[in-house]
């Protein structure tokens, strides 16, 4: 049923969270600052009261699917359990109310605890250092370009122009560098679905910046020549980039750092299980190599006289890549994570989640299309292609039956060189019973889509809303609320 | 796969009418049915200069953004204003009422480097 | 092993349909030379009974604002939170989901955030608004690159009195991408922008001017005249603003702002030691193609009844790629969740008498601060933010008065050498008449 919006139930007068009379001199506001300045109207905000905003809000609630209720195997984004005692920390005042203004003497377990998680990252990743300043996985990505760019032009090698991106890589990585002023060469994958070393061999020169790399790979699989691939693009004079968005593959098995890359990004919002909110925040660390970390975001913890303190003063640095440094309750969940897993608990995870990920794959092999044979990491991708084929029923009406089914659809329509790609990514949060009921839900729906695929085009009918007109919303754009 | 013989192509599914003086470019019903419903198309203003195979416009479905490529170079003389408040012509009437924009060539004989009709046809072909 | 479901008879049944007889199978294509070195040394794991402990032992290291009394501004400052607020965002069903890009799985969070965008459109007097981006300072590096795409032009006119992160930031995302960044100078006794010099700057290269609203040093800017200046050099006004300030201020809107940008944090979102924040973005609908970020649209579901969707997503980057008008993915949904439910909390009524208090006590503050031979640094009529001149470098005052239990600042010196010995001073709707008492005693000379 539809909820009607706050405007909507709006009455002049209703008040919810009211305050206290000023206990200070109150002039007039027009004595205090000119006319002029001043709004003639209040905002038109709603007018409601507190047990109308709760029961709004809940009714909402009650409207979205989450990883609490639903399985949720939203390929590339790593949708595991967000553990509850993370809120609790999160919460409480000597984390949530500290002020970034703070002189650093009243702050030291803040700056320990940046120090510690920049430490533990760098040890998981097998870089010299990391930042946690970027406020998101593309702010990473970004910061990672710039540092390179500025390491390029802190060389006086300022011909370099072009970024090479395999054919699969998220879309985040064209958009960064052109935001560094750079053009994307696109990698065609090999029919392994890696990088062919190749075809990489053609597309490098001496007018590469870099090498953006995922792995593993949005296909979910490890970039098995990822060694002599940056052997490769060092040899040109060029860095290699590490987009770290399917860590969850890697812990305590393989290390970015000892692969060969220069710089990397991770998502604590994924590997780090802190919670997504729906769109973020997130957070997107970066570890880099020794060489580059001069370039890092200022301002750094350092240890000075013995005491964690701030270091602005450092003239090679990219600048800000966020306001003040990072976002610091998002690294207060990671803290906590990997504090309570440590090194054989980390371990544990990516095995997991590389075993779900397999086994789901294997079961559903025979009723989709498996586009690359083998096993894969962390995450699968299969294909709708056969069914599309033979019954008309497309990916997109898949994930909408699975929706009748309480299932989150996993990711569609990508990598972009896998037709009909179903991106299925179970993470190591979900028990076998999860995802054997998974299985048969989709193997279910492969059999319904071969004897009624009629049926799977009206789905879902058991959601909130049926399908949605996207088409309509994006012809008449209607983006806020406006009086009948 | 059968195409309108009264006209070019392109590789990129484009088709080219010449109309007197212009060329006039639409998209293909087999183009259209690859985009789906399609909700913004941005075309240039009359008067602008386009290159034979560079992008003149935009058109975007829900969840997919593709450039329209020149089949001739020359300069844009009429461009189809009423299709961009009815967007569904383009799956619709994709030959005649979906036109988008008419080219004065630089060189005519341009279009005769073009896919003839039976070409595209096996062009599509093999993309399908 | 602290988050995972699997018994051990459970890894052994999943291998066993693999027809594998150990794990290690899984990872053969990872070269054996990166598995032997890929243990990450880290301390031992924690019961979550410890973990709690430990969480504490190191947050008694801090003095958070429960111990300090805060009359720090700079973009982030201590104002009251509804308990609705706190209780509506810990609710898992908005916590623990994805971006909502399946619609019918995701009304609950695309509704909301239908609502937010109305509220800052409001707000800020614009027709359109987006879904949120990461905090203030990249919301004015996004909105500088909007006005450079939308324009053409490439170079950027910052009010050198904007917050200096938000400046830093933007040169750091926009400098490499060639938009040339070059700082308005401000005047030495108003603290406002020079309108004079900024005249001299605005050439046909000008893409854009930044202003805040009040800015960096809380104070009132020339906003509708700076307007006229700016579009008739035909760039873009992009002002940056103070959110609960607009419960009182003229909208930027009605200024003749283009595109309006601000931190969204006093919207009931607690300091969290500078993150996250909340960048708001909203802008005239001319520009709405240009847009960074998500934004919802309303329309309907298959039987007609309304619903809501992210639209325009072709200008995204998991769309168009290398040609987006940003390449943000994640934003902070959340917490534009909390400042949709504060906004409602508060009401027009209640966002005015926020407004108001504060500018009531900060301007006692000042007084008080006057009489006690404090000066104000800038003449020029301020809200609830000010700059004062101390005695000797405004560092060690602020650090002298943390030890007394005050946190002012913060001090001007890193980013304006020439205001060495000032400092910021800001008083929220939280700060009681022996507070404000008890700082200006503390200052006093």
């Amino acid at each position: 049923m539809t909820e009607p919006t706050l405007f909507d139930i709006s009455q002049p007068g209703k008040r919810c969270t009211r305050m206290p009379a000023a206990d200070v001199p109150a002039p007039a506001l027009v004595d205090v600052v000119p006319a002029e300045h001043l709004r003639a109207e209040p905002p038109a905000l709603p007018e409601v009261t507190e047990p109308e905003i709760a029961r709004h809000y809940a009714r909402l609630a009650a409207q979205n699917f989450d990883v609490d209720r639903h399985f949720y195997p939203l390929g590339s984004c790593t949708m595991k359990y967000n553990p509850k005692v993370h809120e609790a920390i999160a919460a409480a005042a000597g984390w949530a109310r500290l002020h970034p203004a703070t002189p650093a003497e009243h702050v030291r377990g803040a700056l320990r605890l940046i120090r510690d998680v920049e430490g533990w990252l760098a040890e998981i990743l097998g870089m010299a250092a990391v930042s946690l300043q970027p406020p998101a996985g593309a702010a990473g990505e970004f910061t990672c370009l710039r540092i390179f760019r500025a390491w390029h032009d802190a060389r006086g090698d300022t011909g370099r122009t072009r970024v090479i991106v395999p054919d699969t890589a998220h879309g985040t990585n064209p958009a960064s560098v052109a935001r560094c002023g750079w053009t994307v060469t696109v990698l065609e994958s090999g029919p392994d679905g890696r990088v062919s070393t190749g075809t990489l061999a053609e597309a490098l020169g001496d007018d590469v910046a870099a090498m953006m790399l995922t792995n593993p790979n949005t296909l979910g699989l490890f970039e098995t020549n990822v060694l002599e691939i940056a052997a490769m693009v060092h040899d040109a004079g060029a860095l290699m980039y590490c987009d770290g968005a399917n860590l969850n593959a890697l812990l305590g098995r393989a290390r970015p750092g000892d692969m060969g890359f220069d710089a990397v990004q991770v998502n604590l919002h994924k590997t780090f299980a802190t919670p997504h909110g729906g769109g973020g925040p997130g957070a997107g660390p970066v570890g880099v190599t020794a060489a580059l970390e001069p370039f890092l975001p200022i301002p750094r913890v350092v240890e000075r006289d013995g005491a964690l303190a701030w270091d602005h003063d450092r003239p090679a640095s990219i600048g800000k890549v966020q306001a003040w440094f990072g976002n610091f309750l998002v690294a207060v969940r990671a803290w906590a994570y990997i504090r309570a897993n440590g090194a054989d608990g980390l371990r544990r995870v990516t095995e997991d989640a590389v075993l779900a990920a397999n086994y789901v794959r294997a079961a559903l092999e025979g009723a989709f299309d498996l586009p690359y044979d083998g096993a894969c990491m962390h995450e699968c991708v299969l294909s709708a292609k056969t069914p599309t084929q033979e019954t008309g029923v497309r990916a997109a009406e898949i994930a909408k039956a699975l929706l009748d089914h309480d299932i989150h659809p996993p990711t569609m329509y990508f990598p972009l060189i896998v037709d009909e790609a179903l991106m299925i990514e179970p993470t190591e949060t979900e028990s076998k019973r999860v995802l054997d009921r998974f299985i048969a839900v989709m193997l279910e729906i492969a059999r319904a889509a071969r004897e009624q695929p009629e049926a799977l085009h009206d789905a879902p009918t058991r959601t909130p809303v049926r399908r949605v007109d996207e088409v309509t919303a994006a012809r008449q754009p209607f983006l806020r609320w406006r009086p009948e | 796969m059968q195409f309108p013989d009264d006209r070019r192509y392109t590789h990129t599914h484009e088709w080219a009418r010449q109309d007197g003086a212009l060329v006039r470019v639409g998209i293909t019903s087999f183009a259209a049915e690859q985009l789906g419903d399609i909700i913004f198309l941005d075309l240039p203003d009359p008067g602008t200069r386009v290159d034979g195979g560079a992008a003149f416009g935009e058109i975007e479905s829900v969840k997919a953004v593709s450039d329209l490529l020149a089949p001739v170079g020359g300069e844009v003389r009429e461009v189809n204003e009423p299709l961009m408040d009815d967007l569904d012509l383009v799956a619709d009437d994709p030959w005649e009422g979906a036109w988008m924009i008419a080219i004065a060539p630089d060189d005519p004989a341009q279009l005769d480097a073009l896919l003839d009709a039976q070409a595209y046809a096996q062009h599509c072909a093999e993309e399908a | 092993m602290a988050y995972v479901p699997h018994s051990d008879r459970d890894r052994a049944e999943m291998l066993a349909a693999l027809g594998l007889e150990s794990i290690e199978e899984l990872f053969a294509t990872i070269p054996a030379s990166l598995g032997a070195t890929a243990t990450p040394v880290l301390p031992e794991p924690l019961s979550e009974m410890e973990l709690l402990a430990e969480a504490d032992r190191l947050a008694a290291e801090n003095r958070c604002l429960d111990e300090l009394v805060c009359f720090a501004g700079g973009g982030i400052y201590d104002r009251f939170i509804p308990a609705i607020v706190t209780s509506v965002i810990s609710r898992p069903e908005f916590v623990t989901p994805y971006t909502p890009y399946q619609p019918e799985a995701s009304q609950g969070t695309l509704q909301a955030m239908f609502e937010y965008q109305t509220m800052v459109c409001e707000l800020t007097g614009m027709d359109v608004a987006n879904a949120s981006l990461y905090d203030g300072a990249t919301a004015l590096a996004e909105a500088v690159l909007m006005a450079t795409g939308a324009t053409g032009r490439h170079r950027a006119l910052l009010s050198g009195a904007l917050p200096p992160a938000a400046r830093a930031a933007t040169r750091t995302a926009c400098e490499a991408g060639g938009v040339e960044v070059v700082d308005v100078p401000w005047d030495d006794e108003t603290g406002r922008t020079d309108l004079d010099r900024l005249a001299e700057m605005l050439g046909g290269d000008v893409a854009c001017v930044a202003l805040g609203q009040p800015n960096g040093f809380g104070v009132i800017e020339e906003m509708s005249a700076a307007a006229r200046l700016v579009h008739d050099a035909g760039a873009l006004l992009i002002a940056m603003v103070e959110p609960i300030s607009l419960g009182v201020l003229a909208p930027p809107g009605k200024c003749g702002a283009d595109i309006v940008v601000g931190e969204g944090q006093p919207l009931g979102l607690p300091p969290g030691f500078g993150g996250p924040l909340l960048g708001l973005f909203a802008c005239r609908e001319e520009f709405l193609r240009q847009m960074p970020g998500r934004m919802v649209g309303r329309t309907v579901d298959a039987e007609g009844a309304t619903a809501y969707c992210l639209t325009l997503q072709t200008r995204e980057q998991h769309i168009r790629r290398g040609r987006a008008t940003s390449n943000i993915c994640t934003n902070e949904s959340l917490c534009a969740l909390a400042a949709a439910v504060y906004l409602a909390a508060l009401g027009p009524q209640g966002l005015r008498e926020v407004a108001t208090l504060s500018v009531h006590k900060a301007h006692y503050l000042r007084d008080l601060l006057a009489e006690a031979g404090v000066a104000q640094r800038f003449n020029e009529p301020f809200l609830s933010e000010f700059v004062v001149r101390v005695d000797g470098p405004a560092e060690e005052a602020v650090a002298d008065l943390c030890a007394q239990g005050y946190l002012v600042g913060p001090a001007l010196g890193r980013d304006y050498p020439e205001l060495e010995d000032c400092l910021l001073l800001a008083a929220t709707e939280r700060r009681t008449r022996a507070q404000i008492e008890g700082l200006a005693a503390a200052m006093g000379r």
